[in-house]
Formats: C-alpha cells, sequence, structure tokens
C-alpha cells in the first residue's frame, strides 16, 4: 500500500519547508562543518610538534669571558633541540608559581655559581620540574638529561661512541583529522535526523498534524518514508561538504568508496525511526525532548565520534559497543581511513539489524489516530 | 442514502462518559450543528464520525460506512476541518492544496478553491504568518480537496474576531448552497442558529434538544412572560395576591403567561401594591434563553459554563 506519487509528493513540501528554516539547514549542513574545522584546527598544524619549557638562570656571574658563562650555553643546546622551545623566566620569579600562573608543569632551574661549579669538576644539580601524569614531562626530562650528558662528556673531553641517524618512516600516517571526518560524519548522521524527528512526531502529535494527515490517503509508512529519504539526501549532502572540508582545509587522508553508501543510508533511517520512536512512545514535546537528548548525547560522545573509544576504560568501551552509532563510526573509519571492507561488513550486517528492529517498533507503535 | 446516521453512540473515557448514547440523523443537503460548551462531547462525536476515534457503543454509519474499520475509504470521500487546525508552518495555501491534490491523486486548479474560501490574497504566504481567519479558511480549503459532499467542521470559527467568522460563515453559506451536507460543531449560540437547518444542543454527552430553532423553543421555552421591573416585595405581592408565579431575579419580576389575560390580572395587582415599578415587557423565550437554561448556565466565549449563583455573582462551573 505504499505509492511513490504520495512519497514523492510528502517529500517535496517537507523538504521544501525545511530548505526554508534556517536554523534546520545551518545545523544539518553547516554545524558539522564548523565542527571539523574548529576540531581541525585544535589538532593539526606545529601544536603537536614543540614542547614549551620554562628555565630560570640563577647563574649570574661572573664570568670573566663569555666562554665561561656554561648557564647560557646549556640553555641555547636545549632551545637547539627540535622538540622543545625555551622560555627565560626572571631569576626573580617564583618558580612554582610562575608555572602554575602560565598553566604549565614543565620548566627547568640552573641553580646559582653552575658555570662555576661545572669548570671546577664540582658536582652541580639541575632542577627538573614535571607532571608524572603528563605525557610531555617524560619527553622534557629525558631532553635535559640528553643535554646535560653531552655537557658532562664534553666537560671530561670524552667522545661520542654511540651516535643517531634519524630517518622519517615513509608509510602513510594515520592523522587526527582522518579520523575526525569518520566521527563526525556519524555525529551529523545521528543529531539531525534523531533531533528533527523526536521533534516533529511529538509536536504532530500535539497540534494534530497526525491526525490531519490520517484524513489524507497517505499512510504513515509513506509518511516514515519520505522523511528518511530526506535525511539520506540531507547527511549525503553533509557527507560531501565535511570530507571537502576535511580534504581541502587539512590535507586529510580520505578513501571514497561505494561501500560508504550502505552507512550513509542505514545511518539516517535508524536515527529517523529513533527519533520517530521516542516521539511516539512519549506523551508530549518536552518529555521527547529529555528522552531525545538521554538517548543523544551519551551516544554522541561514547561511540568515537570526537576521539577514538581505544582511549576510554574498558568499561566505557563496552557501553560503546551496544550503540548503534558506535557501528556506524567503526564502519566509516573501516571504509574511509583503514581500507579494512571485511571489518566494515561486521559494522553493516550490526547496523542493518538494528536499523530494521528499530524501524519495525517505529512503525509498530506509531499511530496516526488514537482510539 | 442518508449520509449520517447514529444511534445510541457512546464514548468513554475511562470513568468520563463524554459520549453517552445519543441519536440522530444528518439528511443530504443539510447543515447540522451540534452545539453546547466544552466538555458536551461534541469533538468527541465528531471524530468518532471522522473515523478519527473507535466508538465503545451504538451504531454509527457515514456514507454508509464503518468510519473506523474503513477510514481509509471514507477519508477518500469526506472533507474534515479539525479543531484547533495547524497545517506544516513553511508552507503556502497554494502549496498545501497541490500537496493534498497530489495525495488524492487528484487534478484541482488550485485558484478555483482558493475563490471559494476567499483566500486568494494570502495564497503563497507561508502558513506561520496567516491570521487565524486565513488558517482557518486554509483548512477549509483543503477540506475542499478531494470534493467531497460531505464535510465535517469542528469548531471552524473559535477564537476568531468578529470579522473573521462572519468571513467564515460566509464561506460555509456558499458551500450549504453548492449542495454539501455540513456537520459543524460550536458553542457559539449564534454560530449555530446562522448556518444550521437543524440544531442538536449537547450537554455532558447527552443530546438535551434537537431540531430546528423554531421547534426547540416550543418544545423546551416556557412561552410568553411578563417581565416587570420591579423589586423583590413587589414580586411576592403579585405571588400572594394572584394565582400566577413570579419569579425575581436581578431587579426583573418574570410572569410566565398561560393566557394573555394573564398580564392584566398581573398589571392590576402591582398597580394596586402602591409599589414602584418601572418598564414592563411581553416576551418569549429565544433560542439563547432555551440554551442557557438547558445546559444550566451562559458560555462565555472560549465555551466554557458561566453560572450565575443567587448573590449575583457568576463563576465558572467546571473547566475541563
Amino acid at each position: 500500500m505504499v505509492n511513490a506519487k504520495r512519497i514523492a509528493a510528502d517529500f517535496k513540501v517537507f523538504s521544501r519547508g525545511y530548505l526554508r528554516n534556517k536554523f534546520g539547514l545551518f545545523f544539518g549542513l553547516i554545524f558539522p562543518v564548523i565542527l571539523i574545522l574548529i576540531f581541525g584546527a585544535i589538532f593539526s598544524g606545529d601544536s603537536s610538534g614543540t614542547i614549551t619549557i620554562y628555565a630560570q638562570n640563577q647563574d649570574t656571574g661572573p664570568f670573566s669571558s663569555p666562554q665561561m658563562d656554561i648557564a647560557s650555553r646549556f640553555l641555547s643546546a636545549l632551545n637547539s633541540s627540535k622538540s622543545i622551545r625555551v622560555i627565560a623566566v626572571a631569576a626573580s620569579e617564583d618558580f612554582s608559581q610562575y608555572l602554575a600562573s602560565h598553566s604549565s608543569s614543565d620548566g627547568v632551574i640552573i641553580p646559582a655559581n653552575f658555570s662555576a661549579n661545572y669548570l671546577a669538576g664540582q658536582q652541580v644539580n639541575l632542577t627538573v620540574y614535571g607532571n608524572p601524569a603528563s605525557s610531555t614531562s617524560a619527553i622534557v626530562t629525558g631532553i635535559v638529561s640528553g643535554v646535560a650528558d653531552l655537557f658532562n662528556l664534553e666537560r671530561f673531553q670524552g667522545s661520542m661512541i654511540i651516535g643517531l641517524r634519524q630517518t622519517t618512516v615513509n608509510t602513510q600516517q594515520t592523522k587526527y583529522v582522518d579520523f575526525l571526518i569518520p566521527g563526525l560524519i556519524g555525529f551529523s548522521i545521528l543529531v539531525s535526523p534523531m533531533f528533527s524527528l523526536v521533534n516533529i512526531s511529538s509536536e504532530y502529535k500535539k497540534n494534530k498534524l497526525f491526525k490531519q494527515l490520517s484524513l489524507t490517503p497517505l499512510t504513515k509508512m509513506e509518511w516514515l518514508t519520505s522523511k528518511v529519504l530526506w535525511y539520506i539526501v540531507l547527511s549525503a549532502t553533509s557527507f560531501l561538504l565535511m570530507v571537502a572540508v576535511g580534504v581541502f582545509a587539512f590535507g586529510a587522508h580520505i578513501i571514497l568508496t561505494v561501500w560508504l553508501i550502505p552507512f550513509l543510508i542505514l545511518g539516517p533511517m535508524l536515527f529517523a525511526a529513533l527519533g520517530m520512536l521516542v516521539g511516539t512512545i512519549t506523551k508530549n514535546p518536552e518529555t521527547a525532548g529529555v528522552i531525545g537528548n538521554i538517548v543523544t548525547f551519551p551516544m554522541m560522545f561514547l561511540s568515537g565520534t570526537f576521539f577514538p573509544i581505544s582511549i576510554m576504560p574498558q568499561y566505557l568501551q563496552s557501553i560503546a559497543h551496544v550503540l548503534p552509532l558506535f557501528y556506524i563510526i567503526d564502519g566509516l573509519n573501516n571504509v574511509m581511513v583503514y581500507s579494512n571492507i571485511a571489518a566494515a561488513l561486521i559494522d553493516i550486517a550490526v547496523v542493518t539489524a538494528i536499523t530494521a528492529v528499530i524501524f519495525a517498533a517505529a512503525v509498530k507503535l506509531f499511530r496516526w489516530r488514537e482510539d | 442514502m442518508i449520509p449520517v446516521e447514529i444511534s445510541n453512540l457512546k464514548k468513554y473515557y475511562g470513568d468520563l462518559k463524554a459520549v453517552d448514547g445519543i441519536s440522530f440523523n444528518v439528511k443530504e443537503g443539510e447543515v447540522f450543528g451540534l452545539l453546547g460548551p466544552n466538555g458536551a462531547g461534541k469533538t468527541t462525536t465528531i471524530e468518532v464520525l471522522e473515523g478519527l476515534r473507535k466508538k465503545d457503543g451504538g451504531e454509527v454509519k457515514v456514507l454508509g460506512l464503518d468510519p473506523w474499520g474503513n477510514g481509509y475509504e471514507l477519508h477518500k470521500r469526506i472533507g474534515v476541518i479539525p479543531q484547533e487546525f495547524t497545517f506544516f508552518e513553511k508552507t503556502s495555501p497554494r502549496e498545501a492544496i497541490i500537496y493534498y491534490a497530489s495525495l488524492f491523486g487528484l487534478k484541482v486548479d488550485p485558484d478555483e478553491i482558493l475563490r471559494e474560501v476567499l483566500l486568494e490574497d494570502s495564497a503563497d504566504n507561508l502558513f506561520e504568518n496567516l491570521s487565524g481567519g486565513q488558517k482557518q479558511k486554509t483548512g477549509l480549503a483543503l477540506s475542499l480537496v478531494n470534493s467531497a459532499d460531505l464535510l465535517f467542521l469542528d469548531e471552524p470559527t473559535t477564537g476568531l474576531d468578529p470579522n473573521a467568522r462572519r468571513v467564515i460563515w460566509e464561506v460555509i453559506r456558499r458551500l450549504k448552497a453548492k449542495g454539501k451536507t455540513i456537520i459543524l460543531t460550536t458553542h457559539y449560540l449564534d454560530e449555530a442558529q446562522q448556518l444550521s437547518d437543524r440544531v442538536a444542543i449537547m450537554n455532558q454527552g447527552h443530546i438535551v434538544a434537537m431540531g430546528t430553532s423554531d421547534e426547540i423553543i416550543e418544545e423546551h421555552g416556557s412561552g410568553e412572560r411578563l417581565e416587570i421591573h420591579g423589586g423583590e416585595e413587589l414580586a411576592n405581592h403579585i405571588k400572594t395576591n394572584t394565582e400566577l408565579k413570579a419569579e425575581f431575579r436581578n431587579g426583573l419580576i418574570s410572569i410566565p403567561l398561560k393566557r394573555k389575560i394573564d398580564a392584566l390580572t398581573a398589571l392590576a395587582a402591582a398597580e394596586q401594591s402602591k409599589m414602584d415599578w418601572g418598564e414592563i415587557h411581553i416576551r418569549s423565550d429565544s433560542l439563547d434563553d432555551v440554551f442557557v437554561k438547558l445546559i444550566s448556565g451562559t458560555v462565555d466565549e472560549h465555551g466554557e459554563i458561566m453560572v450565575e449563583d443567587n448573590s449575583g455573582k457568576s463563576g465558572y462551573k467546571r473547566s475541563r
């Protein structure tokens, strides 16, 4: 009893209404792109390379010749390492307070008479500040002690036996933005259909638009189909926009294949039906909104949207594995980033099964008219 | 064929007997008004007829069909404007008509329908920007798309200003002139009187009166009565010195007249009392009076019943 002409008529009216609503367009198309720009900007560029450390040089001399100022030579040696940027702190500052006020935990203090002790061959200690919980501290400690070893070696005219030859691995590196794009595509596949359908289905129930529609030959299946079709179109458009921005603005490496299509069809279908279900089983738009948020937000953060779930504790990873969005994002990653079609097929199977169940439940429970 | 036949229709919501055994038929080409305050059961009745609600008892046939069981068939043949009609906000009346036409699989001329409901001026404005009257006209326009001969109009003018109401009335009169059968619910007495051939007055799930205005007045009205502006003492004086009944209320003495000559008797008694009295009138019950009597109160513009207690203060009897 599904009539394509009626679906087309409803699709036309709904999509036109959607396009006339600037808020809907913003959240459907522009917002995900803004997210890519923001997250992409935060995690790309040179910010990942160098670590800033603060250095306080308390060794003020006096030095009979510039060659005697070992402290300054030590600092410039530190600074010449590519991984560290040294910022000098005046000797008058309280160093730990200075670090705290600059939201930093990495620093080094060169004590007074450092140069004199060094030249005299007497032991002298550098103080290295660090936060054991931060990954940068270990790097800082390593580099400072490396430079100190060099100076020790030089003091006793030793020579280096073991040297390092650096070379860069030439295989494709997965950058954060490569991973971010599938996540945010998943985000837009989730958010637009879900929030829209929660809102529409509860509002239409409240203001009796469903009753109104039930007086026409349009069936609820046709109505839901036209909504799903629209959100597939919207998700596909949003997908292309995000990929374009990712590739052109951040040089993301993305593999485009037909294997993406199942996710772009099943995703909107799944979340449109889920939104419909929430709107149907709740009494009023206010409750529907609350339940919709309760369902959407944990899924949004726990499914690998903004960061890989591998960084989460085990119990959260277990939760992620029961969330439908996880399989969509995992699948998109498998297709777009890792080219792992075998793994993507499993994701497609899981998403298909969940979609079938949610869609069937939504169609079954959704009523045009009440008893 | 009789377009609408109802006998002993019942619809309960839990303990609430929204419609409690009502019966009526609507003839072809007739405008039938269901009149009553909010909560009387009008909308429940009309929604059962439209196939939007399932009945709990009784027999209902609309165009020979069971509205709930054969709703899908029935909806192709009836036109409906539901209470508090709303539509997609970002859609214009013209687009709405074209949308409905494609749902019904029909080719229609939107301009013709827009003309019929006097909505040509706002044909291309979005629904969210229309006035209340224009929104109702959009609803009327949609109910005409499938050229149904039977129309259900549920409170078509509630919440509209007097001018907008009159325009809607004009549209309804035109539809009647084209021979359409119309069932109309309203809590406005004047609307029922202006538009309907026959009226059923509903109260608390029952039909308390039915027929043309004249028939209802004749059956439920009190006939002619004499009204004298005067005090309670005078009323008591007339009561004790004649065989007549005299009711005092708000500075008005009301004396039902069995014969016209009773008026003279009453006036003679009044004159004899040497008390002051003012204007006198002979009047009959209007439909208004009968309506107030039947539902034990007056109805405000939102459809709520207001009762006047003996202290002369008015208040709401109940609200739903």
